[in-house]
C-alpha cells in the first residue's frame, strides 16, 4: 500500500514537473523575461543625468525605421542643452547589434534630442544604449525596449 | 485511503488543463495569435511613395515599364530582355542556381513580387531603389551586355514618343558614340572618358529615366493570397477556417515550429516573410565562383552609387535618404550577410539561396537544422534539431504560403 502510494506520487510529481516545465518553456518562447526593467526614465550609470527616452511615434513597430526622442537633464531637473549623443544596442540574447547606425540629428529644445535611423527588424528583447558627453561628463544609460 | 491520491491527479489534471488552456479556443496562445496575424497578406502596408522616382506611380511610366522590361531589344545580342531571367509565369524568376543570359552569372535570380516593398535590393542590397536596381544588369556583360549610351539612342530611335510623353524633350543625341559607358569594355570606357562632361549627364540622365519606368512596372507586381491568408484570417478573426484554409494537424505543427521554438520568425517576418535586412546563415560557397562577402561588400559600392537616394538623378532631396543615411556601414555582422528572402511562393521555385546552394526544401530544412559554420564571419544560426516530423511539419506549412 505505502509502497503503490509512494508510487503514484513520484508519478504524480513527475507528470506536475512536466507540465511546469512545459509552461516555463512556454513563457520563455513568449516573453524574453518577465523582470525586465521596461522603464523609460532613470538616472544614467554613474548618476551624472536623468535621462528620458520615448519613440516619437506610438505605438512602436517592429519593421519601420523610426525616431525616438531622448531628454536629458541633471538629477535635480535641469535641462541639458548642450548633449552630444550616440547610440549603440542590439538584441541580447541574439548576439548582434542595431541594424542600423541610428545618429542624434540635434537637439531640438528643452534637454530634448532627435535619435533618427532606429529600426527593430526583429521581435523580441532589445537594448538601446545611449552615450551622453556634456559638460558634466561622459555617462551611459541602457534601456530594454520589448517587441 | 485512495482519497488523497485521487485529489492529486485531480490537481495535476487541473494543472495540466489549464496549461494547455492557454492555447485554446482556436489551438494558439495569443501571442502566436498576434504573430499569425501580423504574417497575413492583408497586413502589408500601402505601397510607399518612391520619392526618389517621380514618376514612380504614373500609369504612362508603368506601361512603358512593362514594354521596355520584356524587350529584347535592350542588349547586346538581341536576345535578353528583363523577363528572360525574371518570368513572368514563374513568380519572375528562372528556377536556376545561377541565372543565365548572355553568360552565367555569379547568383540565382529574384522573384520579384512586391519588391518595391524592400528598402535594399539584389542579395547583397547594392542599390537602393528599384530604378537604380535596374541599370545595373542592362550594361552587365553576362546579363543584356549593353551599355547607357546606346540605350539612350535607343530611346531617341525607337521610343521617342513614349519617353517624351512622360520625361519630356530628349536632347540632341545625333553626334553621340554608338557604344559608350563607364562600366563597359576597355574601348567603351575610353569612348565615355573622352565624351564632354554635358554629354555625359544627358546619357545618364536618360538612362535612369529607362529605369524609373521600368520601377513604374515593377511597383504593379503583387503577391497573390495564399492558403495560409485565409487560415489567418479565419484565425485572427476567431472563426474555424473553411474550406481550402482548413491547416492539416501537421500544417498547424509546422505554423507553430516556424513562429515559436524554429526561431524562422525571427528573420521571416511581416506580411512577406522578410526583415529586409541581411544576415550571415552559414550558407556555404560554391565551388569555382569568386569570393561572395555579401553585404560587406556591398556597402562601399552602394555609397559611391552616382544613381543612389543622395545623387544627383535622385528626384528626392536628402532627407528622403534615411535608409542609405543610417544603414550600417561596417562590422563583423556584414560579413557573408545576404538579405532574407520572402518564403511567399518559396515551395514552388526551387533551388533555394543566394547562388541556388541548396536544392530542396528538405535541405533547407536539414540546413537550419545543423547550422553550419560560416566560410567567413559568424553565422547567425543556432541549430535547432528537429524530429522527422517536425521536418515535414515545417515543409508542409512553407507549401501553404504558395499562390493560389
Ligand atoms: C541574367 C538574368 C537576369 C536578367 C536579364 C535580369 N535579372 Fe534581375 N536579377 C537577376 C539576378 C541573378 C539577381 C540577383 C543578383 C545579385 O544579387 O547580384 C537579380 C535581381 C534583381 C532584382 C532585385 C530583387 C530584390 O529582391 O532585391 C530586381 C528588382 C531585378 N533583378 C530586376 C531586373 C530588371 C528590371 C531587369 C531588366 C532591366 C533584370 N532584373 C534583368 C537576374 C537577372
Ligand atoms: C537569422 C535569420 C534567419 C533565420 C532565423 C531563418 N532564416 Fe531562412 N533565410 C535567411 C536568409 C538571410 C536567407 C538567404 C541566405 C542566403 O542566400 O545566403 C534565408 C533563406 C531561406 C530559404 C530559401 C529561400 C530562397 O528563396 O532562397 C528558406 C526556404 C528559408 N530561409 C526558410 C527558413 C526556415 C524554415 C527557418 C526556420 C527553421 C528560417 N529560414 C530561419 C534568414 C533566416
Amino acid at each position: 500500500m505505502a509502497g503503490k502510494s509512494r508510487t503514484i506520487l513520484i508519478v504524480a510529481a513527475g507528470i506536475a514537473a512536466i507540465v511546469i516545465a512545459g509552461m516555463l518553456a512556454m513563457h520563455f518562447l513568449s516573453a524574453p523575461s518577465d523582470d525586465l526593467d521596461l522603464s523609460r526614465s532613470k538616472a544614467s550609470a554613474a548618476g551624472l543625468y536623468r535621462v528620458s527616452v520615448a519613440p516619437e511615434a506610438e505605438p512602436l513597430r517592429q519593421g519601420p525605421l523610426h525616431s525616438w526622442i531622448v531628454t536629458v537633464a541633471t538629477p535635480d531637473g535641469a535641462a541639458v542643452e548642450d548633449a552630444r549623443i550616440t547610440v549603440d544596442g542590439g538584441m541580447p540574447q541574439h548576439s548582434h547589434g542595431l541594424p542600423t547606425e541610428p545618429q542624434s540629428t540635434g537637439h531640438i529644445g528643452d534637454g530634448r534630442y532627435r535619435i533618427e535611423g532606429v529600426r527593430f527588424n526583429m521581435g523580441g528583447w532589445w537594448v538601446l544604449k545611449f552615450a551622453i558627453e556634456a559638460p558634466a561628463g561622459r555617462d551611459e544609460a541602457e534601456f530594454n525596449v520589448v517587441l | 485511503m485512495e482519497k488523497p491520491f485521487r485529489r492529486i491527479f485531480r490537481l495535476v489534471a487541473l494543472a495540466a488543463a489549464l496549461a494547455l488552456g492557454a492555447c485554446k479556443p482556436s489551438g494558439f496562445s495569443e501571442e502566436e495569435k498576434r504573430i499569425i496575424g501580423q504574417l497575413r497578406l492583408s497586413e502589408l502596408a500601402k505601397l510607399q511613395p518612391d520619392p526618389t522616382n517621380r514618376h514612380a506611380d504614373e500609369p504612362l511610366a508603368a506601361a512603358f515599364g512593362a514594354t521596355l522590361f520584356f524587350d529584347t531589344r535592350l542588349s547586346s545580342d538581341g536576345v535578353v530582355s528583363c523577363a528572360t531571367c525574371h518570368q513572368i509565369d514563374n513568380q519572375f524568376q528562372d528556377g536556376l542556381p545561377l541565372a543565365r543570359a548572355i553568360g552565367i552569372t555569379d547568383r540565382r535570380t529574384m522573384p520579384l513580387a512586391d519588391v518595391a516593398h524592400g528598402p535594399w535590393f539584389f542579395w547583397d542590397g547594392r542599390r537602393d531603389s528599384l530604378w537604380a536596381q535596374a541599370l545595373v544588369p542592362l550594361e552587365e556583360a553576362r546579363e543584356h551586355g549593353g551599355n547607357r549610351t546606346a540605350y539612350a539612342r535607343m530611346m531617341a530611335e525607337r521610343y521617342r514618343e513614349r519617353y517624351e510623353r512622360i520625361f519630356g524633350p530628349l536632347p540632341d543625341f545625333s553626334g553621340l558614340p554608338e557604344n559608350a559607358s563607364p562600366l563597359g569594355t576597355e574601348a567603351e570606357r575610353a569612348v565615355w572618358t573622352a565624351m564632354g562632361e554635358a554629354e555625359r549627364d544627358a546619357v545618364d540622365r536618360v538612362f535612369s529615366n529607362i529605369g524609373k519606368a521600368i520601377a513604374a512596372f515593377e511597383r504593379t507586381i503583387a503577391h497573390g493570397e495564399t492558403r495560409f491568408d485565409r487560415f489567418a484570417e479565419a484565425v485572427v478573426a476567431g472563426r474555424e477556417p473553411e474550406g481550402d484554409a482548413r491547416f492539416s494537424a501537421l500544417e498547424i505543427e509546422g505554423l507553430k515550429l516556424f513562429i515559436g521554438k524554429a526561431n524562422c520568425i525571427d528573420c521571416h517576418n511581416g506580411p512577406r516573410f522578410t526583415d529586409d535586412h541581411f544576415h550571415n546563415t552559414g550558407v556555404p560557397p560554391v565551388e569555382g565562383l569568386p569570393d561572395d562577402r555579401g553585404r560587406a561588400q556591398a556597402v562601399a559600392e552602394l555609397v559611391g552609387d552616382p544613381f543612389n537616394c543622395l545623387g544627383k538623378y535622385s528626384d528626392a532631396g536628402p532627407e528622403a535618404c534615411e535608409e542609405l543615411r543610417f544603414m550600417r556601414r561596417d562590422g563583423a555582422e556584414l560579413e557573408r550577410a545576404f538579405k532574407t528572402p520572402s518564403l511567399r511562393g518559396a515551395a514552388a521555385r526551387p533551388p533555394y539561396m543566394h547562388s541556388g546552394q541548396i536544392a530542396t526544401l528538405e535541405e533547407v530544412v536539414d540546413h537550419y537544422s545543423r547550422a553550419p559554420e560560416a566560410a567567413s564571419g559568424q553565422s547567425e544560426i543556432g541549430g535547432v534539431i528537429f524530429t522527422d516530423r517536425g521536418k515535414a511539419a515545417l515543409i508542409a506549412f512553407l507549401k501553404t504560403l504558395d499562390p493560389g
